[in-house]
């Protein structure tokens, strides 16, 4: 903005001079401001207050932006005071109720502050300031074609100076150095994160499922999240029954947050005779017991919310709608896919999972097939 | 100009027409409205947040129930839905009206009874609360001043609880099932709150919200508040039990005992707490607070910039043209 | 105006200044510079004080968080949570918020800010798109403006996924879902942006990268373009609504010094003050309610800060069904794909080429400093309400469940009526909103044209009755006739019926087309000749808003 010559057309105001007028200022015709009879109205000029000012309404004034002044002092000298006087006795600032008591005076105080110093600074511009509209010229954005013309002829020039124009063997080698050089950076970035292979196609299930097959078991138990206690089939025997379940031993694992992310699921208590097992799963439901994926289908949501009359998992995310008599299939919302099964099994009494989801859980991604 | 001049405007309150109709045509006065309509929105918006009174600890009789009351109690309120002897109905086309009542146990009956949800009037997508019938009424006020009405109305809620009690003795001993916890399993202040609120935001946290707001279910159905007082310890206990309505069973076996005590702890505790930042938006979470940042705050500051730039102040005016 | 010398120890400075930079010259040049007063004009303050509080606080609350997704026990003030495992992120939050003293103000400030600030720049956008001041010399401020707004949305993602609360990390947890939905690279992107898998990756460096995306990469780049946003304003000089002494020649206002500084240091104020009031009285984003993240829980209502509710309402009225393919082994997921980039492109790709479309259409490359009525623009304001109503039916979509419980109305009835809405609402908005200004164009016409009902009943000689009709006030009829005439459209075929230059083609048809539909209905507004209102002849005189206009008339 060096270039601007905003002064160049700066004026003192105009519009008294009669004998002056430009386009725009008003005519003498004033008197016929019609309609609107109340004359206060229609004055066409911004805010700001007029050019003469009456001595006594403007001492008026002061004395009222004093008093806001004096109000936001006030305001100001209570927060220092409440801060250092107040909010540290008994120790200091500890707890709910104490945070509330000192939010509410800090807060307050210096909202107080604020808002009187604004309202002090409005009144002022608006009652006691006598600066005058005033006109200033717009100007063109544009530069003169000469200018135009006179930089594009130094460009060229310069162009031709340098040699860049007239020798390619200079140019497309520069080029070539300069591509390999932009790249690297990326290169630089390739550590954010391990390639995803295989790891969204499988969950701790899986693993611990394994494990326990290695020690001669039939599966791992099933464990309530919260409070690790294995769940037994007698245990989970009230129909319309619903908690959340994850394997045994997961908190323990390596990266124990992301392996539940993915391993968390929902065991529901069907009524076995409205249960109907999808083809080829007629034996991983344990008399209407069934274990699907917590995470959601659409995008990763924990779909966790069951009406035990209905019997629909409901995600409370996006509204995805699963029924959980008939595989968890959508009956409504954004989700495409069912929500992925969890193989159930018992033994020793106790529920456990004797594989692996047959799927990747979660949400759908390109690799997924 | 002619312009109508009569003297005689003003209205019985002494105001002049003419001013009420001056301060009408500024040309503020639309914005004025419409900001002053929005706050008020706005403030009755914020008026929801919840009370946090002390919920009252459930009374619970441990002495034996009264069957005959209670039998009389079912026949009068209950059996016209749910049959003579506790079956279920059904209508012509087989649809059940109303379930059997074979098993549901005593807290099944105590919670659907205090809650005011049964005896029902109209079925629809799902019973609300609503304050119990006379004789079931249990939430009566009792806090007179005077002693007659105060002795007359606690009389009346003693035999509330106790019509409840005999009521549920009466239906637990028709088919079992589970019993009401006593005053000591659900007292709030044994539970392990930080345990509890784990539980309730992995298991109930998606129906009810974070802070027992409540939310929409399906087909018009709904989780209710459970942040008001009147949900009492006792009755989170049998709901978790009971798993009424949509709601899913939560048994003693897989959410144990003091699993539940935890919940009711995390629950009450939370409901009872202030809120540290000043006033709580509902508690239920962005919605609210975008609501207030648009209505009070761009509202606020739309007011201020319409200050700020407005016309010549009209005193000042006056006085210079005078 | 006095003639005093100014005091010592402000010509001390100033001197100390100029002797080594010549800033005189530049301070002389700006210190009068005029601003045009409009209260809409002020809805971007807002957006730039609310940036300013945005830093303050947010340097404030960087002194005692910890973006770390370390496990560590609580053990801190807040009783509700003592013993519970959580990040060290979450846990210092918490700390700032109930163990330093006006920390959680500052937390609420800070969160309010941001909501202030996103509003108030959506707001400013509308002001500007509905006033046209986005057109020439100005569309680079306006496409500036739209991607400040984006990256706000970012930013604000980044910022409240920090604390590493429930909600956050259900933000998060979409977020990822989205990544994961884009074809080819999603799960490289998943895998790349959270350092591993969700939630903590291998070395747990989500929240650090979004600590310092939040803290210093995106403020920066927001800031970079606030500075050129302002300079470019100040350059280019404010736009003015039409009324008196203003037009594309000159401008007409209070000066710089010492009026408008103070206004705005006033409004400066008032943001603060408001935002504290906020901070003070309205709790938000209480995380402790929300309890620490936790991948198996979740909480009904969970919806994401305003800006972010267009992309959740999107998401929740998707259809599933028919939706994602699996085409040669390779999942496309377009029930995720499609909400999460068609309607916000349509509408922030549309606002960036909507000035260089209407360009085009109109043929109009003048330069416009003076803003039009609304109503004078029916077609851009039309499809300015249409798609405030699309992006407006979207944004209520994302809190269908919060309008469903307090309503209590069906869920998926809600699903319903906002699939339906969102299609059906704009072309209705786009219908009425167009008859309206066409409506109060033809007002303004009767008002150019035959003056204002006077309310006097006139008798004449012979017994008539008549309604005596009076020249509407000055300011009034220089906003009338602010309105430019409608150009005419080129002839399609010139007098040897040789198609013009600019008509040939596909795309020529189309745009005299699109131009015929934009101007067809247009009202002429003159003001009448002799004979009627009483000596209302001084038009000629006048400069009305455009005078660039007039020229184009003839």
């Amino acid at each position: 903005m060096s270039d601007n010559n905003d002064t160049a057309g700066s004026h003192e105001p105009r519009e008294d001079g009669g004998s002056r007028r430009v386009v725009g200022t008003p005519s003498s015709v004033g008197e016929r401001t019609l309609l609107a009879k109340d004359d206060d109205e229609g004055y066409p000029a911004p805010a700001g207050a007029g050019e003469e000012l009456d001595e006594k309404s403007a001492k008026n004034a002061e004395r009222v932006v004093a008093a806001f002044f004096l109000l936001a002092f006030a305001a100001s000298v209570a927060f220092i005071a409440y801060y250092i006087g107040w909010s540290g006795r008994n120790g200091g600032m500890h707890g709910v109720t104490r945070t509330r008591e000192s939010n509410l005076w800090l807060g307050g105080t210096m909202a107080l502050a604020m808002l009187a110093l604004a309202v002090g600074v409005t009144i002022w511009v608006r009652r006691l300031m006598t600066s005058k509209p005033i006109i200033q010229e717009r100007h063109e954005m544009a530069s003169s074609a000469e200018t135009r013309a006179a930089f594009e002829a130094d460009v060229l020039a310069g162009g031709e100076d340098s040699g860049i124009t007239k020798r390619p063997l200079l140019r497309r080698t520069l080029l070539l150095a300069a591509a390999p050089l932009g790249l690297a950076p990326l290169v630089l970035l390739r550590d954010l994160g391990p390639l995803p292979e295989k790891r969204l196609r499988h969950t701790f299930w899986g693993e611990a499922v394994k494990k326990a097959k290695a020690e001669g078991k039939k599966g791992v138990r099933l464990v309530v999240d919260g409070t690790n206690a294995p769940l037994k089939v007698s245990d989970f025997n009230s129909p319309g029954g619903m908690i959340t379940v994850l394997p045994e031993g997961i908190e323990e694992t390596h990266e124990a947050a992301n392996e539940i992310a993915k391993a968390v699921t929902i065991l529901i208590n069907v009524p076995a005779e409205q249960f109907k097992p999808v083809k080829g799963r007629e034996n991983w439901h344990v008399n209407g017991v069934v274990a699907y994926s917590k995470i959601c289908t659409h995008v990763g949501c924990p779909a966790a919310l069951y009406e035990q009359t209905t019997h629909h998992i409901l995600c409370p995310c996006h509204q995805s709608t699963f029924d959980a008599t008939d595989g968890a299939k959508v009956v409504f919302g954004p989700a495409h896919r069912p929500l992925p099964q969890l193989p159930l099994g018992v033994e020793d009494g106790y529920l456990i999972a004797t594989d692996d989801f047959p799927e990747p859980i979660g949400p759908s991604f390109w690799e997924r097939g | 100009m002619i312009r109508p001049t009569s003297n005689d405007d003003k209205t019985r309150t002494g105001i002049s027409v003419k001013r009420i109709t001056a301060w009408r045509r500024r040309p503020w006065a639309g914005y004025a409205v419409v900001l002053a309509a929005l706050a008020a929105i706005a403030g009755l918006y914020a008026g929801f947040s919840p009370k946090t009174d002390r919920a009252e600890a459930a009374g619970t009789a441990d002495a034996q129930a009264d069957l005959a009351n209670g039998r009389q109690l079912f026949n009068q309120n209950c059996a016209s839905c749910h049959g003579l002897n506790a079956e279920g109905t059904k209508d012509a086309k087989g649809k059940p009206i109303a379930p059997s009542l074979l098993g549901v146990g005593a807290a099944s009956v105590d919670f659907q009874v205090s809650t005011g949800r049964m005896p029902a009037m109209n079925p629809g997508a799902q019973m609300p609360r609503k304050r119990p019938i006379p004789v079931f009424d249990t939430e009566i006020k009792t806090d007179y001043s005077e002693p007659e009405k105060r002795e007359a109305a606690e009389k009346q809620k003693a035999q509330a609880e106790k019509n409840i009690h005999d009521l549920s003795g009466y239906i637990a001993q028709l088919g079992g099932g589970p019993s009401i916890p006593t005053a000591d399993q659900v007292d709030p202040t044994k539970g392990d709150v930080a345990l509890g609120g784990k539980l309730f935001r992995t298991n109930c946290a998606q129906c009810h919200n974070f802070t027992g707001q409540g939310g929409a279910l399906t087909g018009g159905k709904y989780a209710p508040e459970l942040s008001k007082s009147d949900v009492t310890p006792t009755q989170m206990y049998e709901a978790m039990l009971t798993g009424p309505q949509a709601m899913p069973v939560f048994n003693d076996s897989t959410l144990t005992p003091k699993d539940k005590q935890a919940v009711i702890a995390y629950l009450v505790q939370t409901r009872e707490e202030p809120n540290a930042g000043g006033n709580g938006l509902g508690r239920i979470g962005p919605v609210s607070e975008g609501l207030v940042g648009w209505l009070v705050g761009v509202g606020l500051m739309v007011a201020a910039a319409m200050w700020i730039t407005a016309k010549k102040p009209k005193k000042l005016k006056k006085l210079k043209n005078s | 105006m006095s003639d005093a010398t100014a005091p010592k120890a402000v010509a001390g400075p100033l001197n100390f200044l100029d002797d080594r930079l010549g800033s005189t010259n530049f301070f002389q040049r700006n210190v009068k510079k005029v601003f045009p007063d409009h209260w809409s004009f002020m809805l971007g303050e807002i957006a730039l004080y609310s940036f300013v509080i945005l830093l303050l606080t947010g340097t404030f609350l960087t002194l005692w968080f910890h973006p770390s997704m370390e496990e560590v026990v609580y053990n801190g003030s807040y009783t509700k949570l003592k013993g519970v495992q959580m990040s060290e992120a979450y846990s210092s939050a918490l700390h700032i918020s109930f163990d330093v003293r006006g920390g959680l103000l500052m937390r609420q400030i800070h969160h309010w800010a941001a909501v202030l600030f996103m509003a108030s720049i959506l707001a400013h956008m509308l002001r500007v798109f509905f006033t046209g001041a986005y057109r020439k010399p100005r569309e680079l401020n306006w496409l500036i403006g739209i991607n400040m707004f984006i990256l706000g949305m970012l930013e604000g993602l980044f910022g409240y996924s920090l604390p590493d609360d429930l909600l956050s990390g259900t933000g998060l947890r979409i977020t990822q879902g989205v990544a994961e939905s884009i074809p080819l690279v999603g799960t490289y992107i998943y895998m790349f942006l959270f350092g591993g898998e969700f939630p903590a990756g291998q070395y747990g460096d989500l929240i650090p990268r979004l600590y310092a995306i939040h803290i210093l990469l995106i403020p920066g780049v927001i800031l970079g373009l606030v500075t050129a946003h302002m300079m470019i304003m100040w350059h280019q000089k404010h736009t003015a609504m039409p009324s008196k002494n203003q037009s594309n020649e000159q401008v007409y206002g209070y000066p710089f010094y010492p009026v408008f500084m103070a206004k705005t240091g006033a409004y400066f104020l008032f943001t603060f003050g408001v935002l504290a009031l906020l901070g003070a009285f309205a709790q938000i984003n209480p995380i402790w309610l929300f309890g620490p993240y936790d991948p198996g829980a979740i909480s009904s209502g969970s919806q994401p800060d305003w800006y972010m509710g267009v992309l959740e309402g999107a998401l929740r009225l998707m259809p599933g069904q028919g939706t994602e393919w699996v085409i040669w082994g390779h999942t496309i997921s377009l029930n995720v794909l499609i909400p999460a980039t068609v309607p916000l492109g349509i509408v922030f790709g549309g606002a960036m080429a909507w000035p260089f479309i209407e360009q085009w259409v109109t043929g109009d490359k003048r330069r416009h400093d003076i803003n039009d009525r609304p109503r004078n623009a029916p077609v851009r304001t039309a499809i300015g309400m249409a798609a405030v109503t699309f992006y407006g039916l979207l944004w209520l979509a994302g809190a269908n469940d919060v309008l469903a419980d307090k309503f209590h109305v069906s869920l998926f009835g809600t699903t319903w009526f906002f699939r339906f809405a969102i299609f059906i609402g704009p072309v209705v908005a786009y219908i009425v909103t167009k008859r309206i200004c066409l409506g109060l164009q033809r007002k303004d016409a009767a008002v150019a044209g035959h003056g204002v009902e006077a309310g006097i009943i006139v008798m004449a000689p012979d017994g008539g009755f008549s309604e005596r009709h009076e020249p509407a006030r000055e300011d009034e009829m220089i906003k009338i006739l602010s309105k430019e005439k409608a150009r005419a459209e080129a002839p399609a075929v010139d007098a040897n019926g040789i198609p013009a230059p600019s008509q040939k083609g596909p795309m020529g048809h189309l745009r005299s087309r699109l131009q015929r539909a934009m101007t067809f209905d247009d009202i002429p507004i003159e003001e009448h000749g002799e004979g009627h209102g009483e000596g209302h002849g001084h038009g000629d005189e006048k400069a009305v808003g455009s005078g660039s206009g007039k020229q184009l008339g003839h």
